[in-house]
């Protein structure tokens, strides 16, 4: 009986864990392609329309084209922010580099709805109306700090004899960063613009406080919440989930192809 | 040069060159200063509206600059069950996903350590659930367990549930929720520290005749406690200002309002701002007093 049990136990365990995680992404997957009068709830026919004419309620594919928008706007900005914040913490010696840290930690332990409501209190304070500028600012704010985490994990391996060897055959400051830091930085880089994405897609409660009449796809599912999600939603769900997970497995078989060829 | 002044003694070296601080100021400033401005100042602005007092036009939504320091007497005797309730549903949510996301990860970081394609698809398992909009899957919960669905009916039928209880609405269901939507968040730091183990401590103490549940306490459990304080972090500070799985709308019911309902029914539904904000900052400082003595107590200085 000599841990028998202990070996099935685990796999067993973590089965069944991700069987839970995973059926809610299933149920609307599935609930994508149902037949829907009134109401997607009870199970009635399989049918492709949802997916044909996933515009047909237009307010969702506006959501879905705001939030897109947003999130790459603020991708933009963020990771270009985040990755000189990155740079310096990880290659400079500078006084008060322990507030930068602080100042860098605190909105990734700041409780969504403070943020939010801070800067709502804020624009209205200042007087400045919401809308999809206020969305891209808010974004911003709260992702500026994963980009600064995930790129100076990649400034940290990188070798600085590399930037030397640049300048010694006399390159100027603009080329050694063109050439080569920014190109060994750019796997950090590409993750953390993927991370801020992320973020910045799936947000509700941030988004919430600061959008005023703006939609974003996740504040359209919890406005909709209340009559009911149509079937659209669903699809628009399942295909965000079926791109992002290509995109993953891209990125991993690449990177295990590199490996091989690293040591072939 | 506000960063210069500002930390002055600490990490940073007085002796670098004056020409790689000021590349290093130019890096820095444009980032700081914006979250100076979308982060911090917020905070203070959340301070003076919570002092905020009521126009003299009765208007609704419209507040003069005070200092009524009573509108945070008001919160707290208005809200005080919903501000338990938030701190009591996050820790069983943490300890929940605890319990759920450790094997899973000790699993990936230690058992599929040298099956790197298996290791590969178990990590898109645990972070797939990020890629679909977490409102959908609470909501697809909601679905699943509506009052006249089977798996209700079903629960019903073996007498887990009464005849008249129902899933949705109850304590239960938004803890479910919680815990559910914070997996990832748990897993993955733990994933980390776990990742790094060296195994053969393990062997050592199984060779020092400690039984397997000892050498887990005595070893492995210390040696991924970095993972186990980061993960607990960011899963309950999220959750103890979440309002989406504690909404009537998704998985609560008539009383399971949390914290955060109680923020956005302040600021939306009754234009409240002084209290919402009252309520925010308090929350806000519950986090910082619990942060700071759990990571000292726990002896983590280094998270970032």
């Amino acid at each position: 009986m000599k841990f028998s049990l202990g070996k099935w136990l685990l796999p067993t365990y973590v089965t069944l864990a991700f069987i839970f995680t995973m059926i809610p992404i299933a149920y609307t997957f599935v609930f994508s392609f149902n037949k829907v009068e009134k109401s997607n709830i009870a199970w009635k026919e399989f049918t492709f329309d949802n997916w044909l004419n996933m515009c047909d309620q237009p307010v969702v594919c506006e959501a879905f084209g705001n939030s897109l928008a947003i999130a790459v706007i603020s991708t933009l900005i963020s990771t270009a922010l985040g990755t000189a914040i990155a740079i310096a913490l990880g290659r400079y010696k500078f006084k008060g580099r322990s507030a930068t840290n602080l100042l860098l930690f605190l909105p990734m332990a700041t409780p969504e709805v403070v943020m939010g409501a801070g800067l709502a209190a804020q624009f209205l304070n200042v007087g400045i109306s919401k809308g999809f500028w206020t969305i891209v600012v808010a974004h911003v704010m709260f992702t500026l700090s994963f980009v600064v985490v995930t790129v100076k994990a990649r400034v940290a391996t990188l070798d600085p004899r590399l930037e030397e060897a640049g300048r010694d055959l006399y390159a100027n400051a603009s080329s050694v960063f063109w050439r080569i830091t920014f190109p060994l930085l750019l796997p950090g880089i590409m993750a953390a613009a993927m991370l801020s994405f992320a973020l910045s897609f799936d947000d509700f409660i941030i988004t919430q406080f600061n959008s005023g009449p703006e939609t974003t796809f996740p504040k359209f599912v919890y406005t909709a919440a209340a009559r009911g999600i149509p079937p659209e939603a669903n699809v628009i769900g399942s295909l965000v989930f079926i791109v992002a997970i290509a995109i993953v497995m891209i990125v991993q078989v690449r990177a295990s192809l590199k490996a091989k060829k690293l040591r072939a | 040069m506000a960063f210069v002044a500002l930390g002055q003694g600490s990490a940073g070296n007085s002796s670098a060159p004056k020409k790689a601080s000021r590349v290093a100021f130019i890096l820095l400033a444009p980032g700081m200063i914006y979250l100076g401005l979308f982060f911090l100042t917020p905070l203070v602005s959340l301070v003076i509206t919570s002092l905020k007092t009521a126009s003299f036009t009765g208007e609704i939504g419209m507040y003069d600059y005070g200092f009524q320091v009573s509108n945070y007497a008001y919160a707290l005797d208005q809200y005080l069950p919903q501000i338990t309730r938030s701190f009591i549903y996050a820790l069983i949510a943490t300890l929940m996903a605890l319990l759920i996301s450790y094997p899973i990860a000790y699993f990936i970081g230690v058992k599929a350590r040298n099956k790197p394609i298996l290791q590969a698809f178990l990590l898109t398992l645990v972070i797939a659930p990020f890629f679909i909009s977490f409102l959908l899957r609470t909501f697809a919960w909601k679905q699943i367990f509506s009052n006249e669905s089977p798996a209700t009916q079903f629960l019903q039928s073996i007498g887990v549930l009464a005849p008249d209880q129902y899933v949705i609405g109850s304590s239960f269901a938004v803890i479910a929720g919680l815990t559910y939507n914070f997996i990832p968040f748990m897993t993955l730091p733990i994933y980390t520290s776990l990742e790094r183990l060296d195994t053969r401590l393990v062997e050592a103490g199984a060779d020092l005749y400690a039984t397997p549940v000892q050498t887990f306490w005595k070893v492995t459990f210390p040696l991924s406690l970095p993972g186990v304080i980061s993960g607990t972090l960011l899963t309950f500070i999220p959750i103890s200002g979440d309002y989406v799985s504690a909404s009537r709308d998704f998985l609560g019911g008539s009383d399971t309002a949390m914290i955060g309902n109680v923020v956005e029914s302040n600021f939306f539904r009754i234009q409240d701002y002084p209290t919402a904000s009252a309520l925010s900052v308090m929350l806000m400082a519950a986090i910082v007093v619990l942060v700071s003595v759990y990571v000292r107590k726990s002896g983590t200085e280094e998270l970032l």
